[in-house]
């Protein structure tokens, strides 16, 4: 029987932590990070190198919390590593330029910082002590391997710009330690809550952030003089609640990301897009394990997938030829994939499910990188797939795993009820210091607006930038002052539900917001459903969020998550009202204005409270190549880098 | 037939997310404390094995079984609706994760 029941047969147990609700613990420091993921861990690292005094607030545990906590089986974007064939501006030139009527609405200075620097913070974590070069020589002569450097490449072999990232599942224990070793103050367990300003005013510079304990309910109060959000973007939690799929690929995010940095920048006045992108329809019963089967598509690529009789699914090109073998596979990632009439395929009865990922046909090199390598490395498989399924006798060179039908990542393998959608990469403004519309404030990783998944080489690039820019601006900075009606709202807000009765938990608080998302906000908008939906959010929060039993400091915390949620979904819906057009770049359908991306709306929409008030604005396309910046990438990046050489690639 | 019958509230539906082995675990708490979401709690009885308390709220990152000290002393096991199968290719054998008499494991460890 599992230990949770032990409880009810025994009597109740007391919480096992020292519970004091309220008390205040002060911390002064120059940078605060929010966030101890990826992109927190390098802000707080380069913070610090540039002799600031450096406090992180985490609300799991910094050693492994993060989307990428658990590990990481490949890094990106690396254009600047010394095999790669094509250098960062030549990418500029070819994927950056929006070309055609229709803007994508990515995140070019994003993108730009990460195109210079992924490389060079992989270089970071293995000065820290990753060995992500094949050192033992493992896979020496392989197609994927450079001799000279020892680097071992993915997908693209041409190329050479995406790394196999060996021993990437030990990437956090290393940044951990490097926070530990350059006396970085680390606050596990510890939610962020909301930031302060100036005066205690909307729109006033950010001089710090107050937070709880989920173990002690104790208050923090952290007075700094910048603060980086490198807070995750929210997960799809708030379309979609269900434990019963627990360990599934629906979970693709964090649990813990639940929207907090973009909620606390909302509240503090800061300025935010692309709420209102939406992806979806998520579709099917229910997920497998995250690349806990043999999808193709990424970690998996490019195994051979084979149906019940052993007949091989062709790969094809972007024009339909076929290819055959597995290094026409590899010539060019973006080109290859299963055929995509394979669903038809199936139906017309060409290939017979079951279908099997067939990793004992594959090349021994290839088999142990997919599996031992990417699946043994990959957050989220190393344990839980790697381990659990050869504990279970999984012998990757004798066993063909059932694979999926439809790859993970556009929805997994079944197709019918329930839809879900998630969230697309909504969140802060920056500019080219990665500073936030706010003066003291930072972004790096997802919590930058127009990233989305901005993957584990776009935290790490950004983090260490934001924590350059952050650092030069608490030294020139004057000293926080907090303002103490604004810590004491606050604390009112944060402990509202301690010892009140209620009959709400949590989790019903959590699916019902979700089910106002699916009704109100879901694949089809309109003015007056969106209206109802912003109704609804207010009656629950006045009611049933008013009648929520907290009774530990974890309910506690798990309670505060489904206020955040209540506010992350109205900021959806403010963005949904504000654009009055649909958008096929933006995932966006709104049935009453159903002409898709017109002239007029190819714009950043933004918004932000002001006294209160949402005031809505607008961002013309690439508005970091327009004035006040510089019309390149290139020069924007060196004026604003903070590195002396003007470029961050110096370590080739 | 003498155990007493106790009321209970329905479990969660993934029951188990982690399972500790009380005699090998050492109760130094490294699971519960890198938990991102304390799926497992200090055990109030000082000495004894950490507490599963919240198996539902489990990513299943599977970093506590990263970070255990001991060997075996702390695994992960997918519900029931997550566990995978797999065909033997040689031998057309099915197999999956948790059937009765399971194949021997496969015991190389990952790359790095």
């Amino acid at each position: 029987m599992p230990d949770y029941y032990e409880p009810t047969e025994t009597g109740v147990q007391e919480w096992p932590y020292p519970v004091d609700y309220g008390r205040e613990n002060e911390v002064t420091t120059d940078v605060l990070i929010i966030g101890g993921g990826v992109a927190g861990c390098h802000a707080a690292i380069n913070a610090a190198k540039r002799g600031t005094r450096v406090v992180v607030v985490e609300k799991g545990a910094t050693k492994r919390s993060g989307s990428s906590g658990a590990g990481v089986d490949h890094w990106g974007v690396a254009f600047t590593n010394p095999c790669s064939s094509i250098t960062p501006d030549e990418i500029v030139e070819r994927a950056f330029t929006n070309r055609g009527a229709v803007i994508s609405y990515h995140n070019g200075i994003f993108r730009y910082i990460t195109v210079k620097e992924s490389w060079d913070a992989l270089l970071d974590c293995e000065n820290m002590g990753l060995q992500f070069r094949d050192v033992d020589d493992e896979f020496a002569g392989a197609p994927f391997r450079d001799e000279k450097t020892k680097i071992l490449f993915a997908y693209d072999y041409g190329g050479k710009t995406t790394i196999r990232v060996r021993g990437g599942a030990k990437i956090k224990p290393i940044l951990y330690k490097e926070l530990k070793r350059l006396g970085v103050g680390i606050y596990d367990r510890v939610m962020a809550t909301a930031l302060l300003t100036e005066r205690g005013k909307q729109g006033a510079r950010v001089v710090g952030a107050t937070g709880v304990n989920i173990r002690t309910g104790e208050f923090y109060v952290f007075k700094a003089k910048a603060t980086v959000l490198s807070t995750a973007m929210s997960s799809a939690g708030v379309w979609m609640f269900s434990t019963e799929l627990a360990g599934s690929a629906i979970q693709n995010d964090d649990p813990n990301n639940v929207g907090d940095g973009s909620v606390m920048a909302w509240n503090a006045g800061a300025e935010c897009t692309l709420m209102e992108r939406s992806g979806g329809p998520v579709s099917g019963p229910f997920h497998w394990p995250r690349f806990g089967v043999g999808s193709p598509t990424n970690t998996w690529y490019p195994c051979s997938i084979v149906d019940a009789n052993g007949k091989e699914v062709p790969w094809v090109d972007s024009e339909g030829n076929v290819l055959k073998t597995v290094a026409e596979r590899t010539r060019d990632w973006r080109e290859a994939q299963l055929t995509p009439d394979l669903e038809d395929l199936i139906k017309q009865g060409e290939y017979v499910l079951p279908l099997y990922a067939d990793l004992p046909s594959m090349p021994e090199h290839e088999r142990r990188a997919i599996f031992g390598l990417m699946v043994g490395n990959e957050g989220k498989t190393r344990v839980p797939v790697y381990e659990a399924y050869t504990r279970a006798g999984f012998d990757p060179n004798k066993d063909m795993l059932q694979a999926p039908i439809v790859p993970v990542e556009a929805g997994g393998e079944g197709l019918g009820n329930p839809v879900w959608r998630h969230g697309g990469g909504g969140a802060v403004v920056v500019d080219w210091d990665l500073r936030t519309s706010l003066e003291g404030l930072y972004a790096a990783g997802n919590q930058i607006a127009g990233v989305g998944a901005g993957g584990h080489p776009g935290a790490a690039a950004t983090g260490r930038y934001a924590g350059r820019k952050a650092a030069a601006y608490a030294l020139t900075a004057g000293s926080p002052v907090a303002n103490r009606a604004q810590i004491d709202a606050e604390k009112t807000r944060v402990y509202q539900r301690v010892g009140g009765a209620g009959d709400i938990g949590w989790k019903e608080l959590h699916a019902g917001i979700t089910r106002i998302m699916q009704i109100y906000c879901g694949e089809y908008k309109s003015e007056r459903m969106l209206k109802m939906g912003l109704w609804w959010l207010n009656s629950i929060g006045q009611s049933e969020a008013a009648r929520t039993y907290v009774r530990n400091p974890h309910e506690l915390v798990r309670y505060l998550e489904c206020l955040t949620r209540i506010t992350f979904s109205e900021m959806i819906i403010q963005a949904s009202l504000a654009r009055k057009a649909s958008s096929r770049a933006l995932g966006f359908k709104r049935v009453d204005y159903p002409q898709r991306d017109p002239p007029e709306w190819n714009k950043y929409v933004t918004l932000k409270l002001s006294e209160g008030e949402v005031k809505t604005g607008e961002l013309p396309p690439e508005y970091w190549l327009l004035p006040p910046f510089a019309p390149t990438y290139r020069e924007n990046y060196e004026k604003h880098c903070g590195l002396d050489s003007g470029n961050g690639s110096s370590q080739r | 037939m003498e155990k007493k019958v106790y009321m209970a509230p329905n479990p969660a539906t993934p029951c188990i997310s982690v399972r500790i082995n009380s005699e090998l675990c050492i109760r130094c708490n490294i699971c519960a404390d890198q938990c991102r979401m304390d799926v497992m709690v200090h055990n109030p009885k000082k000495g004894e094995p950490p507490i599963v308390l919240y198996p539902d709220e489990c990513w299943f990152c599977g970093t506590c079984v990263e970070e255990c000290p001991v060997p075996g002393a702390i695994w992960m096991e997918h519900p029931l609706n997550q566990r995978v199968g797999w065909k033997r290719k040689e031998t057309r054998e099915l197999f999956r994760v948790g059937m009765k008499d399971p194949p021997p494991p496969y015991t190389r460890p990952p790359v790095g």
